[in-house]
């Protein structure tokens, strides 16, 4: 098998997915439950966990909205159905309007219109047999592995994290970026203590001080809460696996992002510009973090746990990796990839870092995750002011 | 030497232990390719750290070549680092 071509689903917009899939898109919590009951219908078909998309304002109101039109334009999505109630903030017609700017098929079906859920349902089912058999009839082609967008993810860390399976994270990036391709770190609270280490590593000094500057304002926003980060960050389970302080949990956070210079801060749910490696504002919440990379593009995402995180998202494939030996062998059923030997010394950090690079290589011709096998479908979008 | 502790950076003023480790036991480590043996006093579960060093009151904490934090009482070498004796310098909302 080379390892620098995957077989992928080009798309109108020029991107290349490595799943083909039909997304039912629920605009709003209101239409949630159709989405998902036209979703269970359709081979192929899968939808999203959206429990917002109504009496939102301003910036809140446009970051879902921004996350949901995102979500569909990953390039993993082949065709879209969006799903509204008729009356939400989230408009159905007008996020399906935005949609169609990405070329692909998109359908919208209003409840309200078509008299309830069950006639929406069965219209919505329809259309997206329709897209999911138009779908199947798609042929990978060959594609360059510069083409992947990568999402870095840590969750359930642990002092294994930091020590083994980050550094065993970075060097896969590290290659896929050598090799062309895209990665994004998000997470911005797990840099608090750690910025100055990778905003040294910025293109340029403006890129270093957007990360900065993020940093601090994250901690800021902590702070007029009146509350103590040490509150949530770092968890239960991150003290117990012997994290102390969110200082020593983001300088082992940070080594998932290898030695790549960072080219650029990106707001959440936005895309890179051009390839290499990137960092997106985004909460420690791993769902939250992994939704918005996501809806940045990444067709692949690599997950490293000490404790033992079980999740997967709905749109992109979760490999999961963790240098724990209880944890490789106690959730053996969600491991993809045990990076035990690099504690014990039986492998190095590179060569643990390689067996990641060929694994995501597997994944993006094909292989199935355990998460997906499992059908671990998380969502969630990053909320920045309550709902009114 | 077996090591059963690792020391990341030069820097460092802890260790973080590979197995778990018995109060009184040595831990081995290697600081760049020195070898370092340190006796332990507390009973330091699996990737939790323990002082290589004293660190005083308030000193930093070097793990990775940078602070973690600082201690919140004076740790001698061989001393069990965690929550009871440093604390985070950062998001604090109960500082200004």
């Amino acid at each position: 098998m080379s390892t620098n071509s995957f077989k992928g689903f080009p798309r109108p917009d020029g991107s290349i997915g490595i799943r083909n899939h039909v997304l039912i898109l629920p605009t709003s919590v209101c239409a949630t439950k159709v989405a998902q009951d036209i979703a269970r219908q359709v081979m192929g078909a899968i939808s999203l966990n959206n429990s917002f998309g109504c009496c939102q304002l301003g910036a809140d109101a446009r970051l879902t909205e921004k996350t949901l039109i995102n979500a569909a334009g990953n390039p993993n999505i082949g065709a879209v159905v969006v799903v509204g109630l008729g009356c939400e903030g989230a408009e159905p017609l007008r996020i399906a309007e935005s949609i169609k700017a990405f070329g692909k098929p998109v359908s919208c079906v209003v409840i309200q219109e078509e008299g309830g859920t069950l006639a929406c349902q069965a219209k919505g089912t329809s259309i997206a047999r329709t897209y999911a058999q138009e779908l199947s009839q798609q042929v990978p082609v060959e594609t360059p592995i510069s083409r992947l967008v990568l999402a870095m993810e840590c969750g359930g860390s642990d002092t294994t994290s930091g020590l083994a399976a980050n550094p065993a994270c970075g060097a896969a990036s590290d290659m896929l970026i050598s090799l062309g391709g895209t990665s994004i770190l998000s997470e911005t609270t797990e840099f608090i203590g750690a910025e100055h280490v990778l905003a040294r590593r910025a293109v340029t000094p403006e890129v270093g001080k957007q990360l900065i500057d993020l940093v601090r304002s994250c901690e800021s926003r902590a702070k007029s809460l009146g509350e103590d980060i040490r509150g949530g960050q770092p968890t239960p389970g991150n003290i117990a696996g012997g994290l102390t302080t969110i200082e020593e949990k983001s300088l082992g956070c940070i080594h998932k992002a290898g030695e790549s210079p960072l080219h650029g801060v990106l707001a959440y749910a936005d895309r890179p510009t051009q390839p290499g490696l990137w960092v997106m504002d985004s909460p420690g919440q791993d769902i939250e973090s992994m939704s918005g990379m996501v809806a940045g593009g990444a067709q692949v995402i690599i997950f490293t746990t000490g404790r033992g995180s079980p999740t997967g998202n709905a749109i992109s494939p979760v490999i999961k990796i963790t240098a724990n030996p209880q944890t490789a062998q106690k959730m053996r059923d969600h491991m993809d990839i045990d990076a035990s030997p690099i504690m014990r010394g039986e492998a190095s950090i590179q060569a643990i870092g390689a067996e990641i690079f060929d694994e995501i290589v597997r994944v993006a011709n094909g292989k199935q995750t355990k998460a997906e096998t499992l059908g671990h479908d998380e969502f969630s979008i990053y909320k920045i002011a309550p709902t009114f | 030497m077996q090591k059963n502790a690792v020391v990341i950076h030069q820097k460092d003023t802890v260790a973080t232990a590979l197995v778990p480790l018995k109060s009184q036991e040595q831990a081995a480590m290697f600081v760049g390719d020195a070898e370092k043996s340190v006796t332990l006093l507390n009973d330091i579960p699996f990737g939790h750290k323990f002082a290589i060093r004293d660190i005083p009151l308030h000193g930093e904490v070097y793990k990775y070549g940078e602070s973690i934090g600082r201690a919140t009482k004076p740790i001698h070498a061989g001393e069990h680092v965690h929550v009871h004796n440093v604390e985070s310098e950062r998001g604090r909302g109960d500082w200004k």
